[in-house]
C-alpha cells in the first residue's frame, strides 16, 4: 500500500510540475493545487499506513494507528484551501486587469 | 512554563481581530494600533529581560508535555528577533499613518498588518517544526494581501508570481516535514535534534537538510532563488516595503540558523560548506544587481539579497565569533534596511518618483532628509562608527581565523560595491541640480522623519555601544551553538 501511495504522490508531483511550467495562469493554479495534494499524501504515507485500533485509552489492541499525521494533514489542508481560494481570486483579478491569462505577456517591464 | 512567551503572538492577533470591526473608523484604528504596537514593544523587551536573567523560557500549550504537544520556546536568539520585529512594526506603523492612502486603510490594512506580526513572532517563538510551517503560512497569507494592497496593475502581476513561488516553497516545506517525520517520528525540534544525534542515517538526513534549506532559501532569498524579491518588493507602498524588507526574509534566515544549529549539525563539512558557497554567491550576485539598477527602491531590494548573504556566511563559517557576527548583522540589517525603505518612501512623497534619473537636489530643499539618509547609507555600507562596520568586522575576522580566504575576499568586494551603490543614490537623489518643482520643494517631510529617527539613533547606538552589544551577540551565539541547553530547556531532563 505504501508503495502504491508513493507512486501516486510521484504522479501528482509530476502532473503538478508540468502544469506549473505551462503559460496559462489557471493551469499554474491547478498545478499548485495538485502538488499540495501530493505533499499531503506524502505526509500521510511517510508515517506508514498501519492498520490498528484508534489510539484511545481502553482500546486493547496489538497495534495503534498514529493520529499525528492526520492532525497535521487536516491543518495543512485547511491552510492550502485558504491559500488556494486567495490565489484563485488573485488570478482572476490579474486576468481582469491585464486582459490576458498568458504568463508570457505578464512578464517584462513595459509599464514600470 | 511561562505564559509570557505567548503574549507577543496573542497580542497582535487579538488586536488584528478587534481592528476588523473598526475598519471604517480611521481615528479609532490609529489609536488602537498605536497603543497595541507600543504594548508589543514593551512586552517583547520584558520577555528578553526575563530570558536573559532566568534562562530559556518555554510554554507547553494545553499543558501537554513537551514531545507530544506544541511548545513555544523563547531563547536569547528568539527573544532578540521578537524585539527587532516589534521595533520595525512600531516605526512602520507610524510611517503608515502618514503615508497610506485612507482608501487603502478602509480595506483592512491594519488587521493584516497585525496578522503579519503575529505570524513573524510565532515563527520566531515556536519550538515545533510543523507549527513553524503554520506560522509561516499565517505570515505569508498576510504578506500576500499586503503586497497586492491597492491592486495596481504592476502589483497584481508581480504578486501573482510572489504568491505562486511561496506556495510552491510551502509545499516543499510539507515534503521536508514528511520526510523528517518518517525518519525521526517526531516534530518537536528539540526532540528531533535528540533523535537525529542518535540515528546514523547520514544520507537521508542530508537530503532532508537540503530540502529544508531549499524551502528557507526561497523564503530568505538566497542565491539562486532570489529572483522574485526585487520585483515584488517594488510594488507596495513604502511602509509595507519597509516592513517586508526588514522582516520577511529574516524569518527565512532565522529558520535556517535555527535548523542548522539545532538539528542538522551532524555533517557540517557537507551542509555548512554548501551554505557558505551559497552565501558567497548570494552576496556577490545581489550586489551586482544593486549596482546595475537606477531606481531607489530597486537598489534597496537588491541590497536585501546581498546582505542576506552576510548573515548566512556567519552560519557557514560556524564558529561562535562568526555566528555572533551574523546575529549582530541581523540586528543591524533589520534596523537599517527598514530605515532606508522609509527614506525611499519619504523621497517619493517629495519628488513623486523613485527613478534616480528624475531626482536631484533634495539636499538643498530637505537637508534633514539628506543627512539622515547619509547616516543610514554609510551604516549599510559599513563605515566605522556605525553598526554595519562592527558586524562585518566580526564576520571577516572569523573568516580569517578559519582560513576561509575566498569568502572574506568576496565579502570585502561586496562591501565596496555596496558603498558605491549607496553613494550613487546619494549623489543622484540628493546632490546635482534640483529636478523637482518649487511646489514639491515645499512638501513638509518632518512628519515622515519622526518615525525614521529612532532607527537612525539605534544604528548609531549599535555602533557606538558595539562592545556590550557584541558581548550579547556572543552569548546568543554560544547558546545556539550548544543545542543541549535548548534540548534540556524544552524536554526538561
Amino acid at each position: 500500500m505504501e508503495l502504491l501511495m508513493s507512486v501516486l504522490v510521484g504522479v501528482l508531483f509530476m502532473v503538478g510540475t508540468y502544469l506549473i511550467l505551462t503559460k496559462s495562469i489557471l493551469r499554474v493554479v491547478l498545478g499548485l493545487i495538485l502538488m499540495s495534494h501530493g505533499a499531503h499524501l506524502l505526509l500521510l504515507t511517510m508515517a506508514r499506513l498501519k492498520t490498528g485500533a484508534p489510539p484511545l485509552l481502553g482500546e486493547d489492541a496489538l497495534s495503534y494507528t498514529d493520529p499525528l499525521p492526520q492532525a497535521l494533514i487536516l491543518t495543512a489542508i485547511v491552510i492550502s484551501f485558504g491559500v488556494t481560494a486567495f490565489l484563485l481570486v488573485l488570478a482572476y483579478r490579474t486576468y481582469k486587469e491585464h486582459q490576458t491569462d498568458n504568463l508570457d505577456q505578464l512578464r517584462g517591464s513595459a509599464d514600470e | 512554563m511561562n505564559n509570557l512567551v505567548i503574549v507577543p503572538i496573542l497580542l497582535p492577533f487579538i488586536i488584528g481581530v478587534v481592528l476588523i470591526f473598526f475598519s471604517k473608523h480611521r481615528t479609532v484604528q490609529h489609536v488602537i494600533s498605536a497603543v497595541a504596537v507600543t504594548m508589543l514593544l514593551a512586552v517583547s523587551i520584558y520577555l528578553a529581560y526575563v530570558v536573559y536573567h532566568e534562562g530559556i523560557q518555554t510554554l507547553e500549550l494545553g499543558n501537554w508535555p513537551a514531545p507530544f504537544g506544541i511548545v513555544l520556546v523563547a531563547d536569547l536568539f528568539a527573544a532578540m528577533m521578537v524585539i527587532l520585529c516589534a521595533i520595525v512594526g512600531f516605526v512602520c506603523l507610524f510611517f503608515a499613518f502618514k503615508t497610506i492612502h485612507p482608501d487603502r486603510e478602509k480595506f483592512y490594512f491594519y488587521p493584516f498588518y497585525f496578522f503579519l506580526l503575529t505570524g513573524v513572532n510565532g515563527a520566531f517563538l515556536t519550538g515545533d517544526l510543523f507549527n513553524l510551517f503554520v506560522f509561516f503560512e499565517v505570515m505569508l497569507i498576510a504578506s500576500y494581501i499586503l503586497i497586492v494592497f491597492g491592486g495596481t496593475k504592476y502589483q497584481l502581476r508581480e504578486s501573482f508570481k510572489y504568491v505562486a513561488i511561496n506556495i510552491f516553497s510551502s509545499i516543499l516545506f510539507i515534503v521536508g516535514i514528511a520526510y523528517l517525520y518518517g525518519v525521526t517520528g517526531t516534530l518537536n525540534m528539540a526532540h528531533i535534534a535528540e533523535r537525529v544525534a542518535e540515528a546514523d542515517q547520514q544520507g537521508i538526513l542530508n537530503v532532508i537538510a537540503i530540502v529544508l534549506l531549499l524551502v528557507f532559501a526561497i523564503k530568505g532569498a538566497l542565491f539562486p532563488l532570489y529572483f522574485w524579491l526585487p520585483r515584488s518588493y517594488f510594488g507596495p507602498p513604502a511602509a509595507i516595503a519597509a516592513l517586508f524588507g526588514g522582516l520577511l526574509t529574516k524569518v527565512g534566515i532565522y529558520a535556517i540558523i535555527r535548523t542548522f544549529t539545532l538539528i542538522f549539525t551532524h555533517d557540517p563539512a557537507f551542509t555548512h560548506n554548501i551554505i557558505l558557497a551559497l552565501a558567497g554567491a548570494t552576496m556577490f550576485f545581489g550586489v551586482l544587481g544593486a549596482v546595475s539598477q537606477f531606481d531607489f527602491k530597486r537598489i534597496l531590494s537588491y541590497h536585501i539579497i546581498s546582505q542576506v548573504g552576510y548573515m548566512v556566511m556567519g552560519l557557514g563559517i560556524y564558529t561562535p565569533l562568526a555566528l555572533a557576527g551574523a546575529i549582530y548583522y541581523i540586528a543591524h540589517h533589520i534596523i537599517v534596511k527598514a530605515a532606508l525603505f522609509l527614506f525611499a518612501g519619504a523621497t517619493q512623497k517629495v519628488t513623486g518618483t523613485t527613478d534616480l534619473h528624475k531626482m536631484g537636489g533634495l539636499l538643498k530643499t530637505h537637508p534633514w532628509l539628506g543627512w539622515l539618509f547619509l547616516v543610514a547609507a554609510l551604516s549599510l555600507a559599513g563605515i566605522p562608527p556605525l553598526s554595519g562596520f562592527f558586524s562585518k568586522f566580526a564576520l571577516i575576522l572569523a573568516g580569517l581565523e578559519e582560513g576561509r580566504w575566498f569568502i572574506v575576499f568576496v565579502s570585502l568586494v561586496v562591501g565596496l560595491l555596496t558603498l558605491f551603490s549607496m553613494m550613487k543614490i546619494f549623489m543622484y537623489a540628493f546632490w546635482r541640480e534640483q529636478k523637482h518643482s518649487e511646489e514639491q520643494a515645499r512638501t513638509r517631510v518632518s512628519g515622515l522623519l519622526w518615525p525614521i529617527a529612532p532607527l537612525i539613533v539605534l544604528t548609531i547606538g549599535l555602533g557606538l555601544g558595539a562592545e556590550p552589544i557584541f558581548r550579547f551577540s556572543l552569548e546568543v551565539a554560544e547558546q545556539i551553538l550548544d543545542p543541549t541547553v535548548y534540548i534540556r530547556a524544552v524536554l526538561g531532563q
